[in-house]
C-alpha cells in the first residue's frame, strides 16, 4: 500500500513537472510549481520526513508562490512567444547529466533497504542519545537544534545574507524613484 | 527485474523530475520561469534525499517509548535547512529579475543580451567621436 501511493505521487510529479514545462503562461508555471510542492510535500509523509512535509508545504507551497506572484505583479505574466521547437545543446546536457545520475543509482541501495551503510553509523548515536542525553520526543528537532545547532546558526546567517540582499535590491529604487521624481516603467499587458 | 525495478523506482523517476527541472533552467530564456525551473529542480533534490532515509516498515522518527524502526532522520535534518534556504536563494533571484525588468524592461534573456550589445555598439561609436 504504502509503495503504491509512493508510485502514484510520484507519476503525478511528472505530470506536472511536464506541464511546466509545456506552459508559456508564467502565472500557471507558478502554480503548478505549488501544486508541484505541495503533492511533494504528501509524498515526503509517505516517506516518514513528517517534519520536513510541513517545512515544503508551507514554504515551498505558499511562501515561494507568494513571492512569485508579487514578481509577476512587477513584471509580465507571459514568456515571449517564441517557437516552441526543443533546443539541441540543453537537451544533450540534460540527457548526459540523467544519465550519469542513473548509472550513479546502480551501486546505490535498494530503496527501504534497512542495512543500507547510512543507517548504520550515526543513527544509532542519535536515536540513544536522542532518548537518554536530550530527552525530547522528535529525533529530528533534537539533531537539528541540538547536535547539528552550528548548522541552523549558518542556516540563519545565509537568510540573512539573502534578506539584506532583498532590500538592498528592491529598496534603493524607491530612493531613487523619489529623488528623481520618475515612475516606474508601465506595466506590460 | 521488476523487483530490481522497484528496487531504484523512486531514484530514477527522482533524476527524470531534477533534469526536467535542469531544463527549464538551461533551455527557457524567461528569468521567472528559470527560477521556477529551479524550484522544481530543488524539490526532486529534496526527494532524492529523503527516498534514501526510507526505511521499509520504518516509521518517522518520532520517540514513543515503544520499540519501533524508524526512517534515517539525518536526511531529514539536512532537507530541512536545504528548504530554508532555498526559499532564501528563491526570494535573492526574483528580487534580481524585479531589478533586471526595471533596468531593462524586460525578462527575456534574449532581449536583455540585445540591449546589452546595442549599449556596447552606442558606447564604441562615442568613444570614436
Amino acid at each position: 500500500m504504502e509503495l503504491l501511493i509512493d508510485i502514484v505521487l510520484l507519476a503525478i510529479l511528472g505530470i506536472i513537472a511536464v506541464a511546466i514545462l509545456w506552459t508559456r503562461h508564467l502565472f500557471v508555471a507558478t502554480m503548478l510549481s505549488g501544486a508541484y510542492s505541495l503533492t511533494s510535500a504528501a509524498l515526503l509523509v509517505a516517506l516518514d520526513a513528517v517534519d520536513v512535509a510541513f517545512t515544503e508545504a508551507a514554504v515551498g507551497a505558499g511562501i515561494s508562490t507568494v513571492l512569485m506572484l508579487g514578481t509577476l505583479t512587477l513584471t509580465r505574466r507571459r514568456e515571449k512567444a517564441t517557437n516552441r521547437r526543443v533546443s539541441i545543446g540543453p537537451l544533450l546536457l540534460v540527457i548526459v547529466t540523467g544519465a550519469l545520475l542513473i548509472y550513479g543509482t546502480v551501486d546505490m541501495p535498494a530503496f527501504g533497504d534497512p542495512n543500507a551503510p547510512a543507517l548504520l553509523h550515526v543513527v544509532p548515536e542519535y536515536l540513544a542519545g536522542t532518548r537518554d542525553d536530550i530527552q525530547i520526543p522528535n529525533i529530528v528537532t533534537a539533531i537539528l537544534a541540538s547536535y547539528r545547532g552550528f548548522d541552523t546558526l549558518g542556516e540563519t546567517a545565509v537568510i540573512f545574507t539573502a534578506g539584506v540582499g532583498v532590500l538592498l535590491l528592491l529598496g534603493r529604487r524607491r530612493e531613487e524613484d523619489e529623488e528623481a521624481g520618475t515612475r516606474r516603467p508601465e506595466r506590460e499587458a | 527485474m521488476l523487483e530490481l525495478i522497484l528496487a531504484k523506482y523512486n531514484y530514477w523517476i527522482v533524476i527524470v523530475l531534477m533534469m526536467a527541472g535542469l531544463y527549464v533552467v538551461v533551455a527557457r530564456g524567461n528569468l521567472v520561469k528559470k527560477i521556477i525551473g529551479l524550484n522544481v529542480f530543488q524539490t526532486s533534490v529534496f526527494l532524492l534525499y529523503i527516498s534514501m532515509g526510507k526505511v521499509a516498515g520504518g516509521t518517522a522518527p518520532i520517540l514513543t517509548g515503544k520499540d519501533e524502526v524508524f526512517s534515517n532522520p539525518i536526511p531529514h535534518v539536512l532537507i530541512l535547512t536545504a528548504i530554508v534556504v532555498g526559499i532564501a536563494t528563491t526570494a535573492l533571484g526574483l528580487a534580481l529579475v524585479v531589478r533586471i525588468r526595471e533596468a531593462y524592461s524586460t525578462i527575456e534573456e534574449d532581449e536583455i543580451d540585445e540591449a546589452e550589445s546595442l549599449d556596447m555598439t552606442a558606447d564604441l561609436a562615442e568613444r570614436r567621436r
